[in-house]
């Protein structure tokens, strides 16, 4: 029940990212989409790992380390999802600042104005 | 007209295939073989009570390699992009309304405790959720609330500089020592792995991670700067 929850909740999360994506014509718009969108992939990974009746990979007084393998939920997920989350932040920091030279050179944030490479 | 139409139709298809696989899901109730062998292992071969943070340090170390010359990447990138073309403007000396006593005060209180906190979590990423990434990026939001404070506050680069070249030399340095002392390039098992739940266990585990919370902190306070001088007067 919890994972389909949350895997619903990161694919209507990525539809609602894309969707801001291709109908905005703010930039800055534009890239807070793209963070939903990240969000929902990570949302779905992380369900995706999840297990019913079972608790984090981490071994203490709950978790014995003769019964890890029954006890805990799949690790792998969680560690894939910290790695997105954290090239994620770099994207949209370089997003941020590219988004920044535009305005600074067009002195605009709509990127209909910007009809260089359009064909 | 029909550019939105169009949008909606490739949503209705994305939703359609995204659908499809939520009703083909059906979840596991074993462990797959992969984490089925890091759960069993990890305590006996690695020594960390966390088992995310030994895939992340140890069994899939190059990959958090990649991943911290990513960021690594990014803030030198980030850097370059914002000083092209922008003459170094020292005589930067707006007249900013003061930020309140609260804010003031608040922020000298929290700044210490903030980044004892970001500490505490890399120095206990093997036993506790938590870890390099999650710690860096702790220490950096002391850096943002000193920028909220005063947004004309300029971290010194040098320093940024030395802690990141230090501890990045220092990542490399000990993944070389694995080769040398132990299984391959990463292994974390060069000193023993001691007591499982201690402080000072799981080899190489919590110096690798403080080196790599000292350098995302670094990072990613480079980063701010950077977007913080780009303000103008």
């Amino acid at each position: 029940m919890m994972a389909s929850i949350a895997m619903t909740t990161g694919f209507i999360l990525i539809l609602m990212g894309l969707y801001g994506a291709l109908t905005n014509r703010n930039i800055l718009r534009i890239i807070v989409s793209f963070t939903v969108a990240n969000t929902g992939v990570n949302l779905v990974l992380v369900s995706v790992g999840y297990m019913h009746g079972r608790t984090a990979p981490i071994l203490d007084g709950a978790v014995p380390v003769a019964e890890a393998a029954k006890r805990i939920i799949d690790p792998l997920p969680q560690a894939l999802v910290l790695t997105a989350i954290v090239i994620g932040v770099g994207v949209t920091a370089l997003m941020l600042t590219y988004a920044f030279k535009l305005y600074e050179s067009k002195g605009t944030l709509d990127i209909s104005k910007c009809r260089e490479l359009k064909w | 007209m029909i550019r939105r139409f169009s949008v909606l139709i490739l949503l209705l298809a994305l939703g359609i295939i995204f659908a499809n696989l939520f009703i083909g899901y059906t979840p596991d109730t074993e462990l797959n073989q992969t984490a089925r062998y890091y759960a069993e292992h990890t305590a006996s071969d690695i020594g960390a009570t966390n088992i995310v943070t030994a895939i992340i340090v140890t069994y899939r170390g190059l990959d958090t390699l990649g991943e911290v010359t990513v960021l690594f990447l990014t803030a030198a990138i980030i850097g370059l992009v914002l000083s092209q073309g922008n003459k170094p403007s020292s005589s930067l000396q707006r007249q900013l309304p003061a930020s309140g006593e609260l804010l003031t005060t608040g922020s000298r209180l929290l700044v210490p405790l903030i980044l004892l906190l970001g500490a505490y979590v890399f120095v206990n990423g093997h036993l506790t959720p938590g870890g390099g990434f999650q710690g860096g990026a702790i220490i950096a939001s002391a850096a943002l609330l000193l920028l909220l404070t005063d947004p004309l506050y300029r971290f010194s680069r040098r320093l940024i500089t030395i802690i990141e070249s230090i501890s990045g030399l220092f990542f490399i340095g000990l993944g070389i020592l694995g080769i040398l002392l132990a299984g391959g390039f990463l292994d974390s098992r060069v000193l023993p792995t001691g007591e499982l739940g201690s402080l000072f266990s799981a080899g190489l585990i919590p110096i690798i991670y403080s080196f790599v919370g000292l350098k995302v902190g670094a990072e990613f306070t480079s980063m701010l700067g950077n977007l913080a001088e780009t303000e103008k007067s």
